[in-house]
């Protein structure tokens, strides 16, 4: 079963090496699971995500980062996409005058074997089915990346691409940022439609209102740049309701 | 047609002693033509090359000017793959000089459409050629070239398309050029009556090898006759050691429109210059560009908007995308002259940075002598940034891919301006190609 597997991983920005932000993370996923990390802001969460997925501001200073038994450190962040990756973004760039037809094309087409031509009648027919299962217009296809887009149509048009995709796994890095009930109920029925034993799925998220509509197997607690407490989905009601000041005086008392 | 069998001196490059045995070569040509010859040599001798104090070469690479060891070509060494695949009135192939013709269609040339090699034009419709070569010259900086083009022209299209005649389909130029130190002079003729409507897609390329250091210095005229509509095309993709010279003149008479629209993807040195006279009330001019500057090119182009009759536009687009440690040069001028009330002119230079290090001048200017007139100019450059580059990268886009598809949504604003749905594939195509690993 393929696993991604961050081992030991500190993590810091590329113009401040020396100052970790992620330190010393730990955490395997499985396809077929999904897993929630949680945690207060500026505690590294979205580091870990854009590190994994190769942002060139941030550098792993040590540890690794394991895709089905091979280490993905060395590897750029379109080779990374290709070998199975995918980064929700929590902002989408704007990409003016490229279509999202002939960007997911041309992304599609990336995957394809070199001299391979995309078949676009069969292209068209996929983009299309996804599109009315997340309730977008076919009319966005014409527009712009993430152009003039809502918070909402933003989120929805991630969850388009990664639709189109397929990836193994699928890091989310705050998802339901920016969303109102009715897009947030569109965006985790997207995700709940994809999840299946092909998927592994990472779900970074400050709140647990998320977590109501894409139920994690396992749930993980994220303080200071490493997984603090780990459990099922019982430990993101727990967190909600006591708030995260609960593990920062647990952690303090366990280290006292 | 045939190539010239001139052997090269590459010490000192093109001499008298080629231009004597050029002009013999041509010796059954009119009388006129020899004479313009003769003069052009002598004025290409007698001008010095650009000078640091030039202002129409500001910014350029003037040690790039560089003419010495360069010949003429010995016959095309293989058959020349065609490069435009969509429909079309007529085509002429010229590889090395030597032309290759579509016959043009019975009813078409019954209807009078002359398209034919230069040579052959000079030949049987004399008289035509001379009211119109060089009747209106660019004067943009590049006359010691445009000289050269004159005096050693044997290659180039002429097109006559007679008062009220529309074609539909495109006629298309094929200049190939193959062979180390060998220099090409392309001078191409377009005369369209009053109404008529042509289009004209040229296409400049090398044959052989990216490493083979050419030269050519190509000169279009184009000109468009009361109500007339001409859309030209000329897409080059010298070598990668190539210097190039394309000079074009444009003039509109009334209510005439015209498009041109020049794709620069190759060579080392490319200098474009283009002007456009609006000499009749109602006539249009749509002057557009794009290049693809990569590596370390340097693509120079000085452009003028010159108002002369009342009730005139033009409107000019030039876009650059920038990569590596490439240079681009944009100098543009608009010119209202003083009975020109009402011009309506408008010119813009975009850039697009694609690399930190490439280097985009750009000198916008207006010259303005009548007083009630509308123009405009402006120049952008835009930096593709960072975060930009990563989503598509996230998304397994690889970066070659990546510039690709930035730079085709970059140049899809000029591209959208041409009516011919083939045309624009073509040239589409022809840029993908330029972003293969």
């Amino acid at each position: 079963m393929p696993s991604l597997e961050i081992r030991d991983l500190f993590v810091a920005l590329a113009a401040t090496p020396d100052k970790p932000i992620v330190k010393g993370l730990n955490l395997t996923i499985r396809t077929g699971e999904v897993h929630a990390i949680m945690g207060p802001n500026g505690t590294g969460k979205s580091t870990l995500s854009k590190a994994i997925s190769g942002h060139p501001d941030y550098v792993i200073t040590s540890g690794d980062v394991i895709l089905d038994g091979k280490s993905i450190l060395e590897m750029e962040p379109d080779e990374r996409a290709r070998a199975g990756l995918f980064l929700a973004f929590q902002y989408p760039s704007e990409i003016p005058g490229v279509s999202i037809a002939n960007f997911l094309r041309a992304a599609v087409q990336a995957r394809l074997a070199e001299g391979e031509e995309l078949d676009a009648t069969a292209y068209y027919k996929r983009l299309y089915s996804k599109m009315d299962m997340l309730k977008i217009d076919r009319k966005f296809t014409s527009r712009s990346v993430n152009e003039g887009f809502s918070g909402g149509e933003k989120k929805r048009c991630e969850i388009l691409q990664m639709a189109m995709l397929e990836p193994t796994f699928a890091l989310m890095d705050e998802t339901d940022s920016g969303l109102d009930i009715d897009a947030l109920r569109i965006v985790a029925e997207g995700v709940e439609a994809m999840r299946g034993d092909k998927l592994g799925v990472l779900l970074i998220t400050h709140y647990q209102r998320l977590l109501d509509y894409i139920v994690p197997d396992f749930v993980h607690v994220m303080y200071d740049g490493r997984i603090v407490k780990s459990g099922d989905k019982t430990l993101a009601l727990e967190l909600e309701a006591k708030g995260y000041d609960w593990v920062k005086q647990e952690l303090a008392a366990a280290t006292a | 047609m045939s190539a010239s069998p001139l052997s090269t001196t590459p010490a000192e490059g093109l001499s008298s002693a080629h231009f004597a045995t050029h002009l013999s070569r041509s010796a059954a040509l009119p009388a006129w033509w020899l004479d313009a010859k003769k003069a052009a040599w002598n004025q290409f001798t007698a001008l010095p090359l650009p000078s640091r104090t030039d202002e129409t070469w500001r910014f350029s690479d003037l040690k790039g000017l560089d003419l010495t060891g360069f010949g003429l070509p010995e016959a095309a060494p293989q058959a020349t793959p065609k490069h435009a695949a969509f429909p079309q009135s007529a085509e002429l192939v010229f590889a090395n000089g030597q032309a290759t013709r579509g016959p043009v269609p019975a009813d078409l040339a019954g209807r009078g459409v002359i398209f034919a090699p230069l040579e052959e034009a000079l030949r049987e419709h004399g008289d035509l050629v001379r009211s119109y070569f060089q009747k209106h010259p660019a004067n943009l900086g590049s006359e010691k070239f445009v000289a050269l083009n004159t005096a050693l022209t044997a290659t180039g299209a002429f097109l006559y398309v007679p008062a009220d005649v529309e074609v539909a389909l495109p006629f298309v130029v094929q200049h190939t050029l193959t062979g180390q130190n060998v220099a090409a002079f392309p001078h191409t003729l377009v005369v369209l009556g009053p109404r008529a409507k042509a289009t004209l897609v040229e296409f400049f390329v090398s044959g052989g090898a990216a490493s083979e250091r050419q030269l050519v210095s190509g000169v279009n005229d184009l000109h468009a006759a009361e109500g007339a509509q001409l859309t030209y095309v000329g897409a080059q993709h010298w070598s990668r050691q190539t210097l190039a010279f394309q000079v074009n003149s444009i003039a509109a008479g009334r209510d005439a429109r015209v498009l041109s629209l020049n794709l620069h993807l190759g060579g080392r040195q490319a200098r474009h210059e283009s002007h456009s006279r609006l000499l009749g009330p109602g006539a249009h001019s749509e002057m557009l560009a794009l290049t693809v500057a990569d590596g370390d090119r340097e693509f120079d182009q000085r452009t003028l908007q010159t108002h002369v009759a009342p009730h005139t536009t033009s409107n000019l687009l030039y876009k650059n995308a920038l990569l590596d440690t490439a240079k681009t040069i944009f100098s543009g001028l608009i010119i209202v002259e003083p009975d020109a009330q009402k011009t309506d002119a408008y010119q813009k230079n975009r850039n697009l940075m694609l690399s930190d290090e490439a280097e985009a001048h750009s000198l916008p200017g207006l010259e303005i002598q009548a007083n009630d007139v509308k123009c405009s100019h402006g120049s952008t450059s835009a930096r593709i940034d960072a975060e930009q580059e990563f989503y598509l990268q996230a998304r397994g886009i690889a970066p070659a891919a990546a510039r690709r598809l930035l730079v085709t949504a970059f140049f899809e604003e000029v591209l959208n301006k041409l009516e011919n749905e083939d045309v624009h594939a073509a040239l589409t195509a022809l840029i993908a190609s330029r972003f293969q690993a």
